[in-house]
């Protein structure tokens, strides 16, 4: 179901993919035609001159804020465990195994 | 008839009038006999709220208030932290998600004496303009059943507006306090970026996102406001001198607005799907201003009609990185029986997201991917520095700017399931403050639209210019209101 099937612009089994998320047929079907909707009204954007401006890219201007480097109480392993979908022990989150043997 | 301030509540408090517990039980029968058809909370902690309401009337009763509005209940939206409750955003990802800890603004209502008040609907992770991408249910409009109560923070504003709760903190990244606010006949703010704190607001997009009131009135928001304000080291985006003083803006309202001067955006009633009861209401509004001595000032946003386009891409492209953390590792959903840790990401978030949030975080990620991603997001974030250019130019001629929240009043339910591109396009009038990092309220006009549903006059004011927004829009109500 990639670009060439839709015959739009982008591949949406590729972006799907990129952003990890597992879509069933029918519904990547009409994200696809909602997105080519969607994308064509943004396409507006090219229309401005932009050549000269700089981007902004938070709506206020602080940088480097960094706090005093003072060890503060850490939460406790438990309770940071309980929302974790498997637990080994209660002390670790489980996950399937990532590297193969 | 008219529904009680804050500090009436708190008047009636402290004279004894009333205890915390009986009002705090008085609103829960309300909930039980009123939320069955509306559906404006998630989940309400009965035993909790007793206890805390309880302990309240306890330290009044010792001399220990901790401050004047110490057991007055405020309902918080599904996306802010309250510690020990269910923090879910409306999403079946966080369905069993319980806070290890307390936003920073519920750490200060709680400072303040407040209880928490139950968790309110939104639109799934505040993506929406109706509450009808909740992933549980969808909330209606108490003004009228048939309708939606918009969105995100749509089960705060009908939750005020059903007096279930005297006031509710949302959270507005394009419009998601104004504009349920407006369909509800609410008054919302979304206050200046960086005055209060984002920590334990579960983000959306972090450069867009502020927490704010939805009350009665505009005294209500300023009293909430000046509470929950404030710098915090734990929000690195938050601003040095952050606290408001709105409630002292408030004080020996004058009784005209001889001297302000209120920007007109032209391209704003310009627009199209403006809707002509919309517009007459505005109009009236506009008329009462300057029957109140304001001047009217025609000013121009020449990029208004982008700031859809704009915002649609950079708001989803950092939903899409934002929402990256949900991958069925550390909390929240995993899908069960997994291969191995790809297949826990691609079907932990394909169950566990809905169908808007899924829409999104394509998209954001679409226009952050290689080769796109100056087309789109760069583009996006110049188009940005042209509205904050609009909008200072503007302010140099103007106090404050007005228009409607939003084109339409309150819609049906299922009108605009079918079309997600025509709900994006109704944000129109609220977008660009979030873009450009000003404050705005929504209140309603003095004259309802159709069929009698509100309608929300939007005020728009620079950056730190909350308090005068808040002096403005009191002295107006206030006028009107007589």
């Amino acid at each position: 179901m990639g670009n060439n099937d839709h015959g739009g612009r982008f591949d949406v089994d590729k972006i799907a993919e990129l952003a990890r998320i597992a879509l069933p047929d029918e519904l990547k079907h009409r994200l696809y035609s909602d997105m080519e909707r969607i994308v064509g009204y943004v396409d507006m954007l090219a229309e401005l001159d932009v050549s000269d401006v700089e981007p902004t890219s938070h709506a206020v201007r602080l940088s480097n804020v960094l706090r005093d480097d003072i060890a503060t109480a850490p939460f406790p392993r438990e309770q940071m465990l309980a929302n974790a979908p498997a637990t080994v022990d209660g002390e670790l989150v489980k996950v399937p195994a990532v590297i193969e043997q | 008839m008219t529904k009680p301030t804050l500090a009436e509540l708190a008047k009636n408090l402290d004279t004894g009038h009333v205890s915390s517990v009986e009002l705090s039980s008085a609103l829960l029968d309300k909930i039980d006999s009123l939320d069955g058809d509306i559906g404006a909370f998630l989940r309400v902690d009965r035993a909790n709220i007793e206890r805390y309401a309880k302990e309240s009337d306890e330290r009044r009763a010792a001399g220990k208030t901790l401050s004047t509005w110490d057991g007055i209940p405020i309902a918080i939206k599904d996306n802010i932290a309250v510690k020990n409750q269910h923090c879910s955003c409306a999403s079946k990802i966080l369905e069993s998600f319980i806070s290890p800890y307390n936003a920073t603004v519920v750490e200060r209502l709680k400072n303040a004496g407040m209880i928490p008040f139950g968790r309110v609907n939104m639109d799934e992770f505040a993506m929406g303009s109706s509450c009808e991408n909740s992933g549980f249910n969808p909330t209606r409009n108490p003004r009228s059943l048939d309708r939606v109560p918009g969105g995100s923070s749509g089960g705060a504003a009908a939750a005020v507006a059903a007096e279930m709760a005297p006031a509710a903190l949302g959270s507005d990244t394009g419009g998601s306090i104004r504009q349920p606010a407006a369909f509800c006949g609410v008054v919302g703010v979304k206050p200046t970026y960086g005055r209060i704190s984002r920590f334990g607001l579960v983000a959306f997009a972090s450069s867009l996102d502020q927490i704010g009131p939805l009350t009665n009135n505009v005294e209500d928001s300023a009293v909430l406001l000046d509470i929950i304000s404030g710098h915090d080291p734990k929000d690195s985006t938050s601003l040095k001198n952050s606290a408001t003083s709105c409630a002292n803006a408030l004080e020996d309202l004058p009784s005209d607005l001889k001297g302000i001067r209120i920007g007109i955006p032209k391209e704003y009633f310009e627009m199209e799907g403006l809707d002509a009861d919309v517009g007459a209401s505005i109009q009236d509004a506009i008329d009462a201003f300057k029957r109140l001595g304001a001047e009217m000032v025609d000013v121009s946003l020449p990029h208004a009609r982008y700031a859809v386009a704009a915002y649609y891409v950079i708001a989803t492209a950092e939903a899409s990185a934002n929402l990256a953390r949900f991958d069925g590792v550390r909390y929240g959903l995993r899908a069960a029986n997994p291969e191995d840790i790809m297949d826990v990401y691609l079907r932990s978030r394909g169950e566990g997201f809905g169908e808007e949030v899924k829409r999104r975080i394509l998209l954001g990620t679409f226009v952050l991917s290689s080769g796109y991603h100056d087309a789109y997001y760069l583009r996006a974030q110049k188009a940005r520095t042209l509205f904050r250019q609009d909008f200072d130019t503007a302010f140099e001629r103007c106090d404050i700017m007005l228009s409607p929240t939003s084109p339409t009043v309150a819609f049906k339910l299922g009108d605009r399931t079918d079309d997600p591109l025509k709900m994006y396009l109704a944000d129109v009038f609220t977008i660009a403050v979030n873009l450009t990092g000003g404050c705005a309220l929504s209140l309603p006009t003095p004259t309802p639209g159709a069929d009698g549903l509100p309608v929300g006059l939007q005020l728009m004011a620079p950056p730190m210019q909350d308090e005068a927004l808040l002096r403005i829009a009191g002295t107006f109500e206030m006028a009107t209101n007589a």
